[in-house]
């Protein structure tokens, strides 16, 4: 058991020393970009002549994560979150660009037998944790199973001290291991979830949504605890949510999403105090203020377009207030203004 | 005179192990033109009050005792047939997810004539003017033209603005809407509350708007109701609620979440879960996890006590403690 500990905290902190001296951040984007075929079966194409169809679900995004710091990534349903967070595990294979984590490229190290040990070092936790628990395993094999999986303990008696402890840092007991996940409630699940996460002891947690399915008083007790994982362990985040408050509750940098792009890229301080891209503003004035009762307000009109079908130039422009010919022919580039990253042609030339 | 009226509500799930009591002695009023908001947890008992006022109760879920009036009359122990035109036509409701509650094989016009009709003696070409006026009313562009689409042809937001259009087909008093805004985004959502509220305003119907989202509530209700283990834990006007809750849960609640105009290190956790319904604790549901728990909570179970501007079931506000 000690022998085994001291062999992975070494290792963690021989990477901690080769990222912090040569500078760069843990996990770095460029260009990702993915695109699913959702065309036609080939007989309809042949025969009703319907054309191939491309879905570019994320179209170029590019950021950094610096090591135990966390990013979130907000915007509505179809905006290509998710499908960022696939690609950054390994679920999804680019259709262009890539990323780089602890200056290695991670698509290419994916596929060859180095990788695994990559994938031990980046895990995920999953939106639904009804879904994301096999329900005819009980939660020492669940916790247990990266472990065994990536042959980091493979005698029995030390797996199970091992899940313990793992349960424990999440504010489980490890006499809860031998249970089904049917017996706990929804906040226990994504704990279960995260302890599972933390398994392998990773550096880097890819979180989609991961308070979303929880009551407000449960979703206190998940977003603590990861708080407090990140602090002892210096965890790195990136984390996904449509809930701006909670993204200002856990975030150092947050990065806002619009049809797989990214519209804005801002310290969290910054975005929130000053809004600059007007899709960040309309998500901001959107969400309920709890303690305005009663205000009255325009929300913004429209809704996201249909992805397959995307608007030319700026995809925001048909709901933007500050469009103008520009905005609907040429699309904007994520520029460095005002000293946040911004895709807007109207900030750029000073219109608002 | 309150246009809803539910008095000292039971409603209990007979298993084989004994009954279930899924709601227990909840009361409360709504007032013609009135939004009362229901907040809760999952599990604490929202959708099962809605469903016991609109009559749609699983069986084997059942109102044990208590009384639901709507304008004097009980409408609780309702032969089906009498209920079903009681529900559309005087209590329209509104679910949460706007794909299932449309029947995806008709047309939206179809389903909306159809209501109407059902509802109201008026013929094919009238139904349909009443249709169109409806979807206009919901913020529907091209009304005329969209009216012969079918539900999988609108967004989710649409379909949700389709689903109000139904539930003020045959002009209800009184609107119950289970969770409407959960399955949408966050700027679909500011524009169906908005929606929702100004179409009440103006038609004078009442709304009993279910949710577990406060900031929705904050927004939209003039009342709330905080539900807790099947009780009402408190209830009174919405801002008395949100920004002097007289309850320990409810304070405990809105500490929970987390606040976009500030920043803090850390939220506030409740600590626990709600019980289940086999076991829930004597005296004060909420006692196992109150901060200020004291003995009389583990004995006794309290009523609906005044503080200050809202009434809350806490023995912190017996007469004999102040």
């Amino acid at each position: 058991m000690t022998a085994f500990k001291v062999a992975l905290s070494g290792g963690s902190a021989a990477h901690a020393v080769a990222s912090v001296g040569a500078g760069p951040a843990l996990v770095q984007a460029h260009d990702l970009a993915k695109t699913f075929d959702v065309s036609a079966p080939w007989l309809n194409r042949v025969l009703e002549g319907k054309p191939r169809q491309l879905l570019n679900a994320v179209d170029g995004v590019s950021f950094e994560i610096e090591k135990g710091k966390t990013l979130a990534l907000v915007g509505e349903s179809g905006c290509g979150k998710s499908t960022v967070a696939r690609l950054l595990v390994g679920l999804y294979e680019p259709t262009r660009g890539g990323f780089t984590f602890d200056g290695q490229d991670a698509h290419a190290a994916f596929k060859t037998p180095e990788g695994r040990k990559l994938r031990r070092r980046i895990q995920m936790i999953f939106q639904d944790p009804y879904a994301s628990l096999n329900p005819r395993w009980i939660v020492e094999n669940i916790v247990g199973e990266p472990l065994k999986e990536h042959g980091l303990i493979t005698d029995a008696a030390q797996l199970k001290d091992r899940v313990g402890e793992l349960l424990k840092s999440v504010g489980l007991s490890p006499l809860d291991g031998p249970k089904y996940p049917h017996q706990f409630s929804g906040g226990q699940r994504q704990r279960i979830s995260i302890a599972r996460a933390l398994a392998t002891q990773p550096e880097f947690l890819v979180c989609d949504e991961p308070t979303s399915a929880l009551d407000v008083s449960v979703q206190a007790q998940v977003l603590n605890i990861m708080k407090d994982l990140q602090r002892e362990r210096g965890l790195t985040y990136l984390f996904i949510s449509h809930n701006l408050a909670v993204v200002r509750h856990v975030s150092d940098q947050v990065g806002v999403m619009y049809l797989g792009r990214l519209v804005e890229l801002a310290n969290k301080q910054d975005l929130f105090a000053t809004p600059q891209h007007p899709y960040t503003k309309m998500l901001l004035d959107a969400i309920p203020k709890m303690h305005d009762t009663g205000r009255a307000r325009t929300p913004v009109q429209g809704e996201v377009p249909n992805p397959l079908n995307p608007p030319t130039g700026c995809t925001f422009h048909p709901r933007c207030p500050h469009v103008n010919e520009r905005c609907k022919a040429e699309r904007p580039a994520l520029l460095e203004l005002r000293g946040v990253k911004i895709a807007c042609h109207a900030v750029q030339e000073d219109r608002i | 005179m309150s246009l809803l009226q539910v008095k000292n509500l039971v409603v209990e799930f007979p298993n084989r192990r004994g009954t279930l009591r899924a709601l227990d002695d909840i009361s409360f009023g709504i007032a013609p033109g009135e939004i009362l908001g229901v907040v809760g947890e999952s599990g604490a008992g929202k959708s099962l009050t809605g469903a016991a006022i609109i009559g749609l109760l699983e069986p084997p879920g059942r109102i044990a005792s208590g009384q639901i009036l709507l304008e004097g009359q009980r409408i609780d122990n309702l032969p089906y047939e009498q209920m079903r035109h009681i529900r559309g036509r005087q209590i329209g409701a509104i679910f949460q997810d706007p794909l299932t509650s449309l029947n995806p094989l008709y047309s939206i016009g179809k389903q909306l004539t159809e209501t109407i009709q059902a509802h109201l003696p008026v013929n094919d070409a009238e139904a349909r003017k009443r249709a169109i006026a409806l979807l206009e009313d919901t913020g529907i562009p091209a009304a005329a033209e969209r009216i012969d689409h079918y539900p999988h042809q609108f967004s989710g937001g649409m379909r949700q603005r389709v689903v109000i259009a139904l539930a003020l087909a045959a002009q209800p008093k009184l609107i119950v809407a289970d969770e409407p805004t959960t399955a949408l985004d966050v700027s679909i959502q500011a524009q169906i509350i908005t929606l929702l509220k100004n179409i009440c305003k103006d038609r004078g119907a009442a709304v009993m708007l279910i949710t577990h989202d406060m900031g929705v509530i904050a927004e939209t209700c003039d009342r709330v109701a905080v539900l807790y283990a099947g009780r009402v834990a408190e209830i009174g006007p919405v801002h008395e609620v949100i920004n002097h809750p007289a309850h320990p849960y409810t304070a405990g609640l809105m500490a929970a979440i987390p606040d976009i105009t500030q920043d803090r290190e850390r939220l506030h956790q409740i600590d626990g879960a709600m019980p289940r319904l086999n076991a829930i604790p004597p005296g004060c549901a909420y006692n196992p996890r109150c901060p200020k728990v004291f003995e009389r909570c583990t004995r006794e179970r309290p009523d609906l006590l005044p503080a200050g501007a809202t009434r809350a079931a806490c023995w912190l506000h017996a007469k004999e403690a102040v």
